[in-house]
């Protein structure tokens, strides 16, 4: 088995400026619980809009300046709206379910393999 | 015909062949590549003094079956931690090339591995420039540099491409199966594009004189047509 993370993204227009009850959450709760009951499903969040982010980096290495930026690290007409961690076999079943996920259809939808641990 | 031209002869016609079944047997690409690879050098050592094999493919297969599990153990053991060269003795070899001419592949188990690997390489998760030098090296055997030319690439940005695309198929696990009933039309129109992307590029560049020699796409089109 294989771990995926799938990345959702909306154009910047289409994603919530403030975070309401949000319309399409039925679909959402409805592929969740599908994953779920499949065993596929391994977690996953909404996010808030990046309005709400904060970027931060550290100069001149570990223990260096913190540089803190309201916003997001690159601004983009698409933007990370939240992701799901599926477990499958292959990448084949991956997308089988990618395509059930309502971003992909009212956005775009990232597939990427997770790195396994080395302990 | 002396040893090389016999191996070359039988590399292109029966590398593919060998490959898939690899494949199969492995399932990993990367190692059956390089597993394929230390086969050919094994049989450049040894025919030259045994003769050519009775069963070249066979030959090629158990060699490189051996080869791949030393990889394969070289690999889980870790850097540094080499495992000794195996020698190959042809007598010892013996026996187990007549147990894989026995068990040899029946014809359409064959076609199947060759299948699998074909939509393996034409998977859309991999890029089109991707897929055509993936199937061009790994189905069709032509060498990096080769391909290359045919791209108008450096042959080290090829060579990097290919590791990509390889190394992508392992990461992210693209499988090695046929496409079900409702995915077959969009992957075999890949396929097609492949074929005729190789027969008359788009790009309007014209493939260099060998790449027509029809041997090496005769097969790929046919198969499913």
């Amino acid at each position: 088995m294989a771990l995926y993370v799938a990345l959702c993204y909306y154009d910047r227009d289409r994603y919530w400026d403030e975070p309401p009850e949000t319309e399409f959450s039925p679909e959402y709760t409805e592929f969740a619980r599908r994953a779920t009951e499949a065993g596929v499903m391994r977690g996953g969040e909404a996010l808030h809009p990046v309005t709400m982010s904060t970027t931060i980096t550290v100069s001149g290495g570990r223990g260096g300046d913190v540089m803190l930026t309201d916003g997001p690290y690159a601004e983009a007409k698409e933007v990370l709206a939240g992701y799901f961690v599926l477990e499958t076999a292959d990448l084949d079943e991956a997308i089988g379910w990618a395509v059930q996920i309502p971003a992909a259809w009212r956005g775009k939808i990232e597939l990427r393999p997770i790195a396994p641990h080395h302990a | 015909m002396d040893a090389s031209a016999a191996l070359v002869k039988v590399l292109r016609e029966e590398g593919p062949r060998v490959l898939a079944a690899l494949v199969r047997y492995l399932g990993d690409l990367p190692v059956a590549e390089d597993a394929l690879s230390e086969a050919t050098i094994a049989a450049l050592e040894a025919w030259p003094g045994s003769g050519i094999p009775d069963n070249p493919r066979a030959w090629l297969t158990v060699v490189a079956r051996r080869k791949a599990l030393d990889l394969l153990r070289r690999e889980s053991a870790g850097a540094g931690k080499e495992t000794a060269a195996y020698r190959w003795g042809t007598e010892r070899a013996k026996d187990e090339i007549e147990e894989v001419i026995d068990a040899m592949e029946t014809e359409s188990q064959l076609r199947d591995d060759m299948l699998r690997l074909i939509f393996t390489c034409c998977h859309p998760a991999l890029s089109r420039e991707a897929q055509v030098a993936l199937a061009l090296r790994t189905l069709a055997r032509l060498e990096v540099d080769a391909i290359a030319r045919a791209f108008l690439l450096p042959e080290d940005t090829m060579a990097k491409r290919l590791v990509r695309a390889r190394s992508k198929i392992a990461t992210a696990r693209i499988p090695y199966v046929i496409p079900s009933d409702a995915e077959l039309p969009d992957r075999l129109a890949v396929v097609y594009l492949i074929a005729t992307e190789a027969h008359a590029p788009t790009g309007g560049t014209r493939w260099p004189g060998w790449i027509w020699r029809p041997k090496p796409f005769a097969w790929p089109v046919c198969w499913w047509s």
